[in-house]
């Protein structure tokens, strides 16, 4: 029997490395389309259209993005989209904590029903309500309009059960000391709740940001004039419009749309990633 | 000390009055904008409303089934369904397959880096579809940058969108790109629930590591892989802004989806139709929570 003498020359690469380099592989595939609506964004329209199309622009220019504000509005759906969302924001937040801590903490009649519709509902995807609601908001006079936009989202079934939830965690025992003190439920609310329900808040007012930031279906059918489109709306329209080819203005949208979110997730990812793993998909 | 049973109703009654008060801006909202429409979401779809009955509402006939006689019965509709199912069987193998990868290299021991391979494969999360789709179709163009990557292997890739036997490919591909980031967390807080102590004893008794990850790993992570596939279905069923922006439906309808059609019909101002359309999509969904529901409480 012989004893081969270990061979330090020819290696395989450790297993570890084998991950990283995989894991690298994956990460540029994933990160690539960013790069390339990124960089096609600052390309002039020559370049746009050249073939073969070079990853670096040769003349880069922020004329794709001069043009999206002075000639296609975008500096009005910004803010449209930001007024939406903010809006959408503060509803959650204020409304859906209010009803989270009674489902929470009040023993009451009726708490089960509620809370059974509120699961309900947290399935029930806007395609499959926007033409009945379309009748309504419209019936009620609010079409075009930025209450139009607003209201159906000022709260969501989300916000409560995420409330609920975080709120239920909150030891009775605090509660209790506060009712003996003889605080009312609107006091205990106010200086006890909402204070201790930072981490919750911020995921809500996140996921909620995020949801109606990328919303798209319902500013698509409720918005009838351009005064009230918002971003993905604009950008939709103007994509399949008849200047749908111009992938200078398309591509500077898109990062129009995409970098603010993109920036609010690097500084706040921990809530967005465990705020979305946790309540699902949309 | 014992209350008076009369005291302690006049309590809850009091509780059940501050409670419902503390509800009442979400219940009205609720009521109005939640409840209410998928109520009427039903009822419509039994009716033959269009868009000139909005400010007629009594003028509006109950036509029983007719609707979803009609939705059948026209081959657009049919080839949605189709095509729905097609997006919804093989997009979730396939981002269960990645996301669970991923997933698995992530937690196999590495430290560096760690966090930044987490935040980059979640970015596409936290885009709007919209936006990653007109960037998607500027990629999948006959000369756009999926095919000069593929002609680097030396292949010649086809008209991406403009092909009926690829256009669904391509918007499965692009789903996968933009929704693994979130299986791969809940994968990930799955793996890490496995106790390592497992892999060491398999490993002591001479499994390798496929082994040991076929039978230890996967069965272990089954309810999770559970959860993740229905949450992806309800996501994948209703896909709707792709073929907006990219295909328009096309070509040859090998893209229109139960959500696009429903889009359209309301758009030609039908919306008898439109909600039944739609109503199929509650149905579905609502048979897929049911089972969700009942996986989470087996779970628990």
């Amino acid at each position: 029997m012989t004893i081969a003498a270990p061979r330090r020359t020819f290696r395989r690469p450790s297993p570890r490395a084998l991950i990283y380099i995989l894991l690298s592989l994956g990460l540029v595939i994933t990160l690539a389309p960013f790069a390339w609506m990124l960089l096609g964004s600052i390309k002039p329209t020559g370049e746009i259209l050249a073939n073969p199309n070079q990853w670096l622009p040769e003349n880069p220019t922020l004329s794709n993005f001069t043009d999206l504000l002075a000639k296609q509005n975008f500096g009005l759906y910004f803010f449209n989209s930001v007024l939406v969302a903010v809006a959408c924001v503060i509803g959650n937040l204020l409304f859906c904590s209010m009803a989270g801590y009674a489902l929470a903490k009040i023993d009451f009649a009726g708490k089960k029903l509620l809370f059974s519709l509120v699961l309900l509902m947290l399935v029930v995807p806007g395609i499959a309500t926007f033409v009945p609601l379309f009748v309504q908001v419209s019936n009620l006079g609010m079409a075009n309009s930025y209450i139009g936009l607003i209201l159906p989202y000022v709260v969501t079934p989300l916000g409560v059960f995420l409330m609920r939830q975080f709120i239920g965690e909150i030891p009775d025992s605090l509660l209790e000391a506060a009712r003996i003190d003889g605080a009312g439920e609107v006091r205990i609310f106010f200086r006890l709740i909402l204070p201790l329900s930072g981490p919750a808040l911020a995921t809500l007012a996140i996921l909620t940001f995020l949801a109606q930031w990328n919303n798209f279906l319902w500013p698509l059918v409720i918005a009838q004039t351009d005064d009230m489109y918002t971003l993905p709306v604009a950008l939709a329209l103007f994509a399949v419009g008849a200047n749908g080819t111009n992938y200078g203005l398309l591509l500077a949208g898109s990062v129009v749309v995409v970098l603010p979110m993109i920036l609010v997730f690097l500084f706040l990812q921990r809530y967005f990633i465990q705020g979305i793993a946790s309540t699902g998909i949309k | 000390m014992t209350r008076s049973p009369h005291r302690r109703d006049r309590a809850r009654a009091r509780r059940t009055l501050i409670a419902w008060l503390f509800c009442s801006p979400f219940l009205f909202f609720f009521l109005l904008f939640g409840l209410w429409p998928v109520l009427a979401s039903l009822l419509m779809s039994f009716t033959d409303i269009t868009s000139r009955d909005l400010r007629t509402p009594f003028n509006v006939g109950f036509v029983g089934l007719q609707n979803y006689l009609t939705l059948f019965s026209d081959d657009t509709f049919v080839r949605s369904v189709l095509n729905t199912l097609y997006f919804v069987v093989v997009g979730i193998p396939l981002t269960m397959i990645v996301s669970l990868a991923i997933a698995v290299a992530l937690n196999s021991g590495i430290t560096r880096l760690k966090a930044v391979f987490r935040v980059g494969y979640f970015a596409p999360v936290v885009t709007s579809i919209i936006a990653i789709a007109v960037v998607w179709r500027y990629m999948y163009q006959d000369d756009g940058l999926f095919n000069a990557a593929l002609a680097v292997l030396g292949i010649d890739g086809p008209d991406w969108l403009n092909d009926p036997a690829w256009a669904m490919p391509a918007l499965i591909i692009m789903a996968v790109w933009r929704n693994f980031g979130i299986p791969m967390v809940i994968f990930l807080a799955g793996l890490q629930a496995i106790p390592t102590e497992l892999h060491e004893a398999a490993s002591v008794d001479g499994a390798g590591k496929w082994r040991s990850f076929r039978s230890i790993t996967l069965p272990l992570l089954r309810p999770t892989t559970l959860v993740v596939a229905v949450l992806l279905s309800i996501a994948y069923l209703q896909f709707f802004e792709e073929p907006f922006v990219m295909t328009g439906g096309g070509p040859l309808d090998s893209t229109t989806s139960i959500g696009y059609y429903a889009y359209d019909q309301f758009g030609f101002g039908l919306y008898g139709i439109a909600s039944a359309a739609s109503y199929v999509l509650v149905l579905v969904i609502a048979l897929l929570s049911f089972l969700q529901f009942r996986l989470f409480r087996s779970r628990s």
